[in-house]
């Protein structure tokens, strides 16, 4: 493979392409809503209509506009997209009909809806446009050409630096500097060195990373790629769990598929670089998306994390260096390296580079996944792009960074979403879940849910995560249940204290986060349930 | 061999490069409370307990996992440390059944003797009561689940002492449990050996030898019967 | 300086801490000339009176009598100390609450039934025997509790060291020995 067979496989592609396309969202969300069956009714519908000379029927990944789904998009008719919402298998007929001017009643959705008008891709930026399952697809956008160049034009540590000028951070939560970290692992002395891709997304609401997985398998394996190259790595692995069959099994395609051209596997582009990806299938353990468990993983060992340092970076994988990353850092790299480190951080605030995915849900009326730069006021995300709250009730909250992050009352709507902002709200970025609560919420409530769910995913290793967070859940649940004091009140607050600075790792940590933030803005809701202490000290004070 | 030299507590002292700030602690006569941790096998930084704070450091860390470093300042006694390690130990009496009466530990358990250094003499939150089960399949060792704390130093002392592989952790959370194999009966483990370096590594009195209980005082009278034939029948046969 | 007035009581536990208190021999007669015990399983005292200055608990909350009698208590007394483990953790009595939170009426079927060589019939007529309670709870769980005094039961030298702090007006402290479980 050389460049010169990138390019004659695109322009093939492109040539056999058909006038007019009919795309059809093929991520978990529409395909629970049988878009298997709509694409299928739609090539039924092309052929019996007699189209088959200018329409095809694309399989896509996710549109984003999850809420509205199934999503179809045709391309070629006008000038601009035309997207139908909410359609069901037996609408097939209708849409194909709609091709040659036939009307029909059928849900239209706008593409200059703020929800789409208002976002920026890059990491979405093929999301509901390319088959992922087709590298044709891929190259013909221009996959690939970004190792091409790294690997032909640039030096490993030229790669290292235009990561670091692009001042992209780590998009699995803690926001550290990817460039820093590939810089690193790129020293680290070691013969054999890793590359891990972190696709063990658990977060309740989030699905950024398995509609990117989903959408463009090849985006994540050409920039997995480009990391090794740059590090030294001849060896990836993506680990991704095992409740995203559909990711799975698309990365699977596009493995085979790149080792089959000769984009991944021995001497890529004629270099001497080899780089094999392999997948690992996680149990569906949430601690596992902490590195040091993934990486025990990997190993084939009990998924539980360890003290650091040793870093993965000095010491990972099977001991080894090893550079791990989320989806959606990796996701980031070909734009980095194609429009250059500096176009990127052209984009977001001082500190916090690019763009962000998130998971857009919960009490808001358009759900789905959005890619923002960073820095945009959390109120047009919710308001403008998320369209507020249903049945026109007022937005409490907002919640974002999953169970270790925080709840954002309304109040502070107006902060830009970045990391550092975010943080000072006593909040995280986190991977991208963003939970939007109206005031029916109840916030003990909420606070709850996520320390059962801590508790639940707690490995159990380290005693302040294993047998705090259940003490924590229990002090909530007394607390709902009205049977609780201001004593019992000051014993949770007293935990969550204990839980975040003795823990082993990111889990047990950050648990107490949705009870010290629900604390922090809603505390009368807490004090509102709590009962007098009638056999307290108090009431012996007198004789 | 490079030595480091920090201070402990106030104390300056030094210690062999790559030693942990427990193993230069302990040398220097100073007691960092333990759990988890075990001579002669790797340690964990499990239990915290042994939670230390270095100046200049945010986050508190593990003397058992933390390399000496030249010029570090380290606490191991403070309020909020003694704070954290009481809680830790209320944290694992509340989670599991630990009826030190009736304990064939009593007396004799880590569990018990840090509690007591910490002056712990209640348990503010509130009693779990897991159901646990006992395993007393194996001919010479009992396994009691409510009394463990799952601090795996039988599981290190079974893969890393003897090799056998015997011990694991299965589950997840509250729900861990030391297992033998694949989650079989001890008595029809065919890994084990016998050698018997979990009972010797557990704090508590989760694992122990048979015959130690009140009600397993059985007294072997065979002995007595053998001696009186020897002597008065000349008989030698057992 | 006028005397204390002391109480001790008896909640669900097997006496011993008592008969470890009775133990204290030539102290008891020490004892007697600076308080007066005005409530005790060893007197024969009817009502928990009011106004009581340190009350002993043996025992963990186990029936809606223990229960009943413990807000009294509470609330008629100045300083509670949880005497012995049982009050303490729960100890013996709550190992029952493994079996789950309706396990009071398989308890009785435990030791009423299953195991009655004679009439095996469960206690039920009221105001006999007081209903068990869901689950068994140490003392502090209940109400709030000043002082703790460990052990099963607590030697008398342990109860002489926690008494004497207390009559002299101090927080008492346990260290070393004297502060043990079981």
């Amino acid at each position: 493979m050389q460049i010169e067979d990138l390019n004659a496989i695109a322009e093939k592609h492109i040539g056999s392409r058909k006038k007019i396309i009919v795309r059809t969202c093929m991520s978990a969300g529409c395909m629970s809503s049988r878009a298997d069956a709509i694409k299928k009714n739609l090539e039924t519908a092309v052929k019996e209509q007699g189209l088959d000379a200018e329409v095809e029927v694309r399989r896509v990944g996710c549109m984003g506009f999850c809420g509205q789904g199934p999503l179809v998009g045709i391309d070629g008719v006008k000038e601009k997209e035309i997207l139908f919402e909410h359609i069901k298998p037996e609408d097939a007929n209708a849409i194909i009909a709609s091709l040659k001017g036939v009307e029909s009643n059928l849900e239209i959705g706008d593409p200059d809806h703020p929800f789409f008008a208002k976002q920026t891709k890059i990491v979405r930026a093929n999301g509901g446009i390319i088959d992922p399952e087709k590298i044709e697809d891929y190259i013909a956008i221009g996959g690939y050409e970004a190792l091409h160049n790294a690997l032909t034009e640039m030096q490993p540590a030229q790669v290292v630096e235009e990561v670091t000028k692009s001042g992209l951070r780590g998009r699995g939560g803690a926001g550290f500097p990817t460039g820093l970290k590939w810089g690193t692992v790129a020293k680290s002395p070691g013969a054999k060195k890793y590359i891990i891709c972190n696709g063990d997304e658990g977060d309740p609401g989030a699905f950024m990373d398995r509609s990117v997985l989903e959408s463009d398998p090849h985006l994540v394996l050409e920039g997995m790629a480009i990391a090794a190259y740059a590090v030294g790595a001849d060896q990836g692995f993506l680990y991704v769990r095992a409740e995203y069959p559909l990711a799975i099994s698309r990365l699977q395609i596009a493995i085979k598929q790149a080792k089959a051209l000769g984009l991944l596997g021995a001497g890529i582009f004629e270099t001497p670089f080899n780089f094999n990806v392999d997948i690992r299938i996680g149990a569906g353990a949430f601690v596992c998306g902490e590195e040091t468990a993934l990486m025990m993983s990997v190993e084939g060992k009990r998924g539980t994390p360890r003290p650091r340092p040793p870093f993965p970076a000095e010491s990972g994988l099977f001991g080894c260096p090893t550079l791990i990353n989320n989806v959606e850092s990796f996701a980031n790299i070909t734009a980095i390296i194609k429009k250059g480190g500096d176009w990127y951080a052209s984009i977001g605030t001082e500190k916090s580079k690019g763009t962000k995915v998130f998971a857009l849900t919960g009490k808001i009326n358009n759900t789905g996944l959005i890619e923002v730069p960073m820095g945009i006021p959390l109120r047009q995300i919710v308001e403008e792009m998320g369209g507020g709250a249903p049945d026109g009730r007022k937005i409490k909250s907002v919640q974002t960074g999953g169970p270790s992050g925080g709840c954002i009352p309304a109040e502070f709507l107006d902060t830009p979403v970045d990391f550092e902002s975010l943080a000072k709200l006593g909040s995280i970025m986190g991977s991208g879940g963003m939970v939007v609560m109206d005031d029916t919420t109840n916030m003990v409530e909420i606070a709850k849910f996520y320390m059962e769910f801590c508790k639940d995913e707690s490995c159990g290793k380290c005693i302040p995560c294993r047998a705090g967070t259940a003490q924590m859940e229990n002090l909530l649940n007394k607390i709902i249940a009205r049977q609780a004091t201001q004593r019992d009140l000051a014993k949770l607050e007293e935990l969550c204290d204990m839980v975040k600075n003795t823990s082993l790792c990111g889990l047990g940590q950050t648990a107490p986060n949705p009870v010290l933030s629900t604390l922090k803005y809603f505390r009368n809701e807490y004090e509102e349930l709590l009962q007098p202490d009638k056999f307290g000290p108090a009431a012996t004070a007198t004789k | 061999m490079s030595a480091r030299t920090l201070t402990i507590d106030g104390k300056q002292i030094s210690a062999e490069k790559g030693a942990s700030v427990l193993q230069a602690a302990t040398e220097a006569g100073i007691k960092i409370p333990t759990l988890c941790h075990l001579e002669g096998v790797y340690d964990v930084g499990a239990c915290r307990l042994c939670l230390v704070e270095v100046k200049g450091i945010n986050k508190l860390l593990p003397a058992c996992t933390t390399r000496v470093a030249e010029g570090i300042e380290v606490t191991t006694n403070s309020e909020r440390l003694n704070k954290y390690r009481r809680m830790t130990l209320e944290l694992l009496f509340a989670e599991r059944n630990h009826v030190c009466a009736v304990c064939v530990a009593n007396g004799h358990c880590e569990l018990q003797s840090l509690a007591y250094g910490l002056g712990l003499d209640h348990v503010r939150y509130d009693y779990i009561f897991p159901r646990w089960e006992v395993d007393d399949t194996h001919r010479l060792f009992g396994m009691d689940h409510n009394r463990c704390i799952l601090c795996t130093r039988c599981v290190r002392s079974c893969w890393h002492i003897e090799g056998a592989g015997t011990k694991n952790v299965a589950g997840r959370g509250a729900k861990s449990k030391i297992i033998t194999d694949l989650n079989q009966k001890w008595g029809d483990s065919e890994s084990c050996t016998e050698c018997g370096k979990c009972v010797m590594s557990c704090p508590t009195g989760a694992l122990f030898k048979k015959g130690s209980a009140v009600g397993e005082s059985e007294r072997d009278r065979t002995k007595l019967e053998f001696i009186v034939n020897a002597r008065e029948k000349k008989q030698w046969n057992a | 300086m006028e005397r204390l007035k002391i109480a001790t009581v008896w909640l669900g536990g097997c006496a011993g801490c008592h008969m470890s208190f009775l133990d204290l021999d030539e102290f008891l007669i020490e004892l007697a000339g600076k308080v007066d015990v005005v409530y005790s399983p060893i007197a024969d005292v009817k009502e928990f009176p009011e106004g009581v200055d340190v009350c002993l608990i043996e025992g963990a909350v186990c029936n809606v009598d223990n229960l009943e009698l413990l807000h009294k208590i509470r609330a008629r007394s100045k300083v509670l100390v949880s005497f012995g483990d049982c009050a303490v953790t729960g100890n013996v009595p709550a190992m029952r609450n493994q079996f789950g939170i309706d396990n009071a009426d398989n308890v009785l079927q435990r030791a009423y039934v299953d195991n009655a060589q004679f009439n095996p019939v469960k206690p039920t007529t009221d105001g006999i025997v007081p209903a068990l309670l869901e689950k068994v709870q140490p003392v502090h769980e209940v109400v709030h509790v000043e002082f703790y005094l460990p052990g099963c039961p607590p030697p008398a030298d342990r109860i002489k060291a926690l008494m004497v702090q207390v009559l002299e007006g101090k927080t008492p402290k346990l260290e070393g020995a004297q502060l043990k479980f079981g």
